[in-house]
């Protein structure tokens, strides 16, 4: 980290109790940046403890309070959050090291096994946009290139879809649970942030077609691999199977996973992403010995 | 010719379905979100979404009962065409979302299963697992994103609708909309303009709802002159878990798949729930409501949970209330296939798991039936005239609202499951309306109208932006004062109303706008500043929750989940049968006078001279189910329902 400012954490004042029983205060120490292409730098917080928080409450508390641990006026922190119950997939961060929704890190669980502070940081994978926040359009770019949908003929009255197995509901389920939170893609050793800035002259349009360009040529991760293994088993969604899994097998695609399984292990869906990314390579193989025969 | 467009604000269920459909019809659309729409608050829905299906039907049932049990529900405060159309398209619209890919739980034969839930006595509830609103909310997302790459939508996500523009005809014709992230101001001119911004419970402080639901765009729209339904209608939720920054939802599916609600009888009885034997247990629900149980509506099940712990004084624990919600007792694969997205919410911020234990829930604010005032077009039989641009349109010309910020389908009180189907329902029959609207303008396009009338909006929301950073550093912190609005408006505009605290209330918020419109930020810089988006939407607050607590004021009667002791019909206490009698004659004379004087909606316009809401009474459409008393066959009420009754019998032979 050659960009920060405080090498951390260094010498600020520091809560004089923070083993996180009432009535007392901890540290808490968060990764700034004012914008894109800005410095990162360290930045300390003390936080009255209460029952029952998490670092959502944390987060607010210091934009309430807006003064850091040596007493300096601050802006608030920029965080993203929504649903505050880990189903919107806004509020990722790393926390204490570990890629997590800041919505259900408790801080007793996290005063437990570091009682000196609590350590809050932007995922490094996606560009930040200020302090916590980072854009994540690219995700959403990943799942156009898959054509992630299933491609019904109209929303006019069509009686039913097809009837499933609950085998075929409970798989299904599971993977359509991801709340493209990028747990899966932070923790992954081959995906890689991309990061560009907008040309002179160049138009908001101009910029987000070349972005797009790059977005799909890149890794489009676990998360992508299961949405291809999700649409392609759906009894109309398979119809189409074949553009899928040219995306699949595209610049970007399957091939880039060198199976390291840290994208399972984060991913707090619980989505059996090493199983799907199996399956899916399977899909992949026979469909490149068929290309390859067709020709 | 330039190409007519839609500005589609909010990209819940509503708004992605109302996307969807006018995509599908050759419109384009700008799609705009405070959030990335995968993350909009319909996602957080749980328990599932109602329509009448081939078991129900086979059980007796028919669309006809689904619009009985919602009007019933929402004690006849609800415009009944707009229902009776629902409750008809309700099996189309879950065959399509079906369609869509939605993940429903299967039979073991591979048909949809359904579960039931309050106000009802059929299973009509489809859902996928226990986060139904997330499936269904993927799938229109999804849909969306086909017609993102075809450019036909184009998303304008994280932006701030700031209000819609009007030009000197009153007519809209665009919008102005802030970006979250540059804070450029910018205009988008339009043809038509619908508002699909969902509830506005962050005016309670905390609620079961997300951090997006400020009600802002709602409130802008009222400020410019649209008008406000039934705004002292809140819901709020029997069973949420406690919490400091939000209070989670447990959902009603919960009781449908067999929860059940009680409390230890010995006041505080220190012994685990598990370790409580049943004759200790009292299950106040099933004892006064046998016919219905757990599954009262929602605002009778609040009141009893709520009269348990304050009245009775049976609360579970000694410094704080709440009963319990029971699931132990059932089948651990059960809880795993159906609920298993719920019980891991109690787990994760509880840390005890409710396979094992009984839960501890108490109310909380959950949804709002009010919202933007709008109309429809009926048709002879009573149904709405699908294609018509009156639908979902509110009084000023080219604005539509939609889902759960239009104040149509509820009435007084919302059953559990009608709302996902009322918002994706709403969103699809307005883009046929929308789109005749756009169609059939006769006029220019807005995107060939004069820059002027752009320029000037955008100027003006400049100068307010631009005074919001230059406010003084020294006043006061708007998070703070956002936690004491909170606190005013749960104490006297919830569960239970007086007329004294809500004059109380109205002082308090009052004085809390004053301040806030002089609040300082900490944030004073030009780039994602989070500071000014939530001060803006404080401030923004004030006019909703006025027309909330002077509706709630001027409303002398209890209705849904509205509910003012003073004016409680008294219960038949007689046990003499002559006596019962007289007394339910006069309780149902009491309820006829009463209708005649308030089965009428609360319509408020906005007066920016006196920041005041004026509000007006407008007739109900009861013409397809008359008024009954709503008793959902309480111990003691058969008189009552017995003498309403034979008065039917007797009006009709006099027919
Ligand atoms: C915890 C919970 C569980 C529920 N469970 C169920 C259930 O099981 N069944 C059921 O029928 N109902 C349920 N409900 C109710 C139901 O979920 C909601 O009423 C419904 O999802 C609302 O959808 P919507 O499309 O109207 O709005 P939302 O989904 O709230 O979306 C609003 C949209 O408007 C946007 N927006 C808001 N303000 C602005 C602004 N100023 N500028 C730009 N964009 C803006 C937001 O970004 C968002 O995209 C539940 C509600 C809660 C709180
Ligand atoms: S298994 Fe593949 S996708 Fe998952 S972390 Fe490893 S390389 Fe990444
Ligand atoms: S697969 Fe899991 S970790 Fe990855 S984006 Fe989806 S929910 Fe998040
Ligand atoms: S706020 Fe939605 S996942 Fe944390």
């Amino acid at each position: 980290m050659s960009n920060t400012r405080h090498p951390h954490p260094n010498g600020e004042p520091r809560a004089s109790q923070s083993d996180g029983r009432p009535g007392r205060n901890f540290n808490v120490v968060v990764l700034r940046q004012d914008g894109p292409g800005r410095p990162s730098y360290w930045e300390r917080h003390i936080v009255e403890y209460e029952q029952d928080m998490n670092c959502i409450s944390v987060l607010q508390k210091i934009a309430a309070n807006a003064r850091t641990a040596d007493g300096r006026k601050v802006a608030p922190v920029a965080w993203d959050c929504n649903c505050l119950e880990e189903v919107c997939g806004a509020c990722t961060m790393v926390i204490n090291g570990r890629v997590r929704q800041a919505c259900t890190a408790l801080v007793d669980r996290l005063l437990q096994d570091n009682p000196e502070q609590i350590e809050l940081r932007p995922m490094r994978k996606f560009p930040v946009i200020r302090d916590l926040m980072v854009d994540r359009s690219r995700m959403f770019n990943t799942l156009k290139k898959l054509k992630a949908w299933v491609p019904v003929d109209s929303y006019l009255d069509m009686g039913p879809g097809p009837r499933q197995s609950q085998e075929n509901q409970q798989m299904a389920y599971v993977l359509s649970k991801c709340m493209s939170c990028g747990c899966c893609l932070e923790a992954c050793p081959q995906y890689l942030k991309i990061e560009l800035e907008r040309k002179e002259g160049e138009t908001e349009e101009e910029f987000h077609a070349r972005e797009r360009e790059l977005h799909d040529r890149a890794f489009i991760g676990a998360m992508g691999i299961a949405a291809v293994d999700l649409f392609n088993t759906n009894p109309v969604g398979r119809m189409t199977a074949t553009e899928r899994l040219d995306a699949l097998v595209a610049e970007g695609g399957i091939q880039i996973c060198g199976n390291a399984q840290n994208c399972v292990k984060v991913c707090p869906k619980e989505i059996p992403l090493t199983t799907s990314i199996a399956r899916a390579g399977r899909a992949a193989t026979v469909h490149m010995l068929k290309r390859w025969f067709d020709r | 010719m330039a190409r007519h467009r839609v500005i589609v604000v909010g990209g819940g269920l509503a708004g992605l379905a109302a996307t969807m459909k006018l995509a599908e019809l050759g419109v384009d659309i700008d799609l705009f979100s405070l959030t990335p729409v995968k993350r909009s608050h319909s996602c957080c829905a749980q328990g599932g979404i109602n329509s009448v299906n081939s078991l129900t039907r086979q059980l007796g049932d028919a669309e006809w009962k689904h619009f009985d049990d919602t009007v019933y529900g929402g004690d006849f405060l609800a415009h009944q065409p707009p229902v009776k159309e629902m409750t008809e398209w309700a099996p189309r619209i879950i065959d399509l979302m079906d369609r869509l890919g939605v993940t429903f739980n299967r039979t073991p034969e591979g048909f949809r299963d359904q579960r039931r839930f309050g106000g009802t006595l059929f299973a009509r509830t489809s859902f996928a697992g226990a986060t139904t609103g997330q499936q269904l909310l993927y799938a229109l997302d999804e849909q969306v994103r086909r017609w993102e790459v075809t450019a036909h939508v184009k998303k304008y996500e994280c932006f701030d609708y700031l209000g819609p523009i009007l030009d000197e005809n009153g007519v809209c014709r665009g919008s102005i909309a802030q970006d979250m992230v540059s804070m450029e101001i910018r205009a988008f001119p339009a043809d038509a303009l619908i508002i699909a911004s969902g509830g506005c419970g962050l005016i309670y402080g905390r609620s079961t709802m997300s951090m997006a639901c400020t009600g802002s765009a709602v409130s802008r729209t009222f400020q410019a002159g649209a008008r406000y339904g039934n705004g002292e209608f809140i819901q709020v939720h029997p069973t949420a878990i406690p919490g400091a920054d939000k209070l989670r939802l447990m959902s009603e599916s919960a009781r449908g798949e067999g929860g059940r609600v009680w409390v230890p009888r010995k006041p505080q009885d220190p012994r685990p729930p598990q370790d409580i034997p049943e004759q200790d247990r009292y299950y106040f629900l099933e004892e006064r409501y046998p016919k219905y149980g757990n599954l009262v509506p929602r605002d009778i099940a609040t009141r009893e949970i709520f009269n348990v712990c304050t009245k009775e004084g049976l609360s579970v624990e000694n410094d704080r209330l709440c009963v319990y919600l029971d699931v132990s007792h059932l089948p651990r694969q059960l809880l795993d296939r159906k609920l298993a997205g719920i019980l891991e919410i109690y787990e994760k911020f509880q840390g005890v798991d409710p396979r094992a234990t009984a839960m501890k829930i108490f109310p909380a604010v959950h949804y709002s039936m009010g919202g933007l005032w709008c109309d429809y077009e009926r048709t002879a039989e009573g149904g709405l005239n699908i294609g018509s641009p009156r639908n979902q349109q509110t009084n000023i010309p080219g604005i539509f609202a939609i889902g759960e910020c239009d104040y149509h389908y509820h009435g007084a009180n919302r059953l559990g499951a009608n709302s996902l189907v009322a918002c994706i329902f709403s969103g699809l029959i307005t883009a046929p309306g929308a789109a005749a609207l756009v169609q059939n303008l006769n006029g220019r396009a807005a995107a060939e109208l004069p820059s002027t009338l752009y320029d000037r909006e955008t100027q003006r929301h400049l100068a307010r932006y631009k005074e919001l950073l230059a406010r003084p550093h020294d006043g006061e912190n708007p998070y703070l004062i956002h936690r004491r609005l909170g606190d005013v408006m749960t104490k006297a505009a919830t569960v239970v109303r007086h007329n004294d605290e809500l004059d109380w209330a109205c002082e308090q918020v009052q004085d809390l706008e004053d301040r806030a419109r002089r609040a300082s930020l900490s944030d004073t810089g030009n780039w994602t500043n989070q500071n000014v988006i939530f001060t803006r939407a404080l401030v923004d607050m004030f006019p909703l929750a006025k027309t909330i607590l002077k509706g709630a004021r001027l409303r002398d009667e209890c209705r849904g989940a509205h509910y003012k002791p003073e004016f409680v019909f008294p219960e038949i206490h007689a046990t003499d049968p002559v006596q019962r009698r007289l007394e339910a004659e006069a309780w149902c004379d009491r309820f006829v006078e009463n209708n005649r004087r308030w089965l009428k909606s609360t319509v408020a316009s906005w007066s920016a001279e006196d920041r005041e809401p004026l509000i007006t009474y407008e007739d109900v459409d009861t013409s397809l189910i008359p008024p009954r008393p709503r008793l959902y066959g309480m111990v003691g009420g058969d008189i009552i329902e017995q003498v309403w009754r034979e008065r039917g019998v007797r009006e009709e032979a006099a027919v």
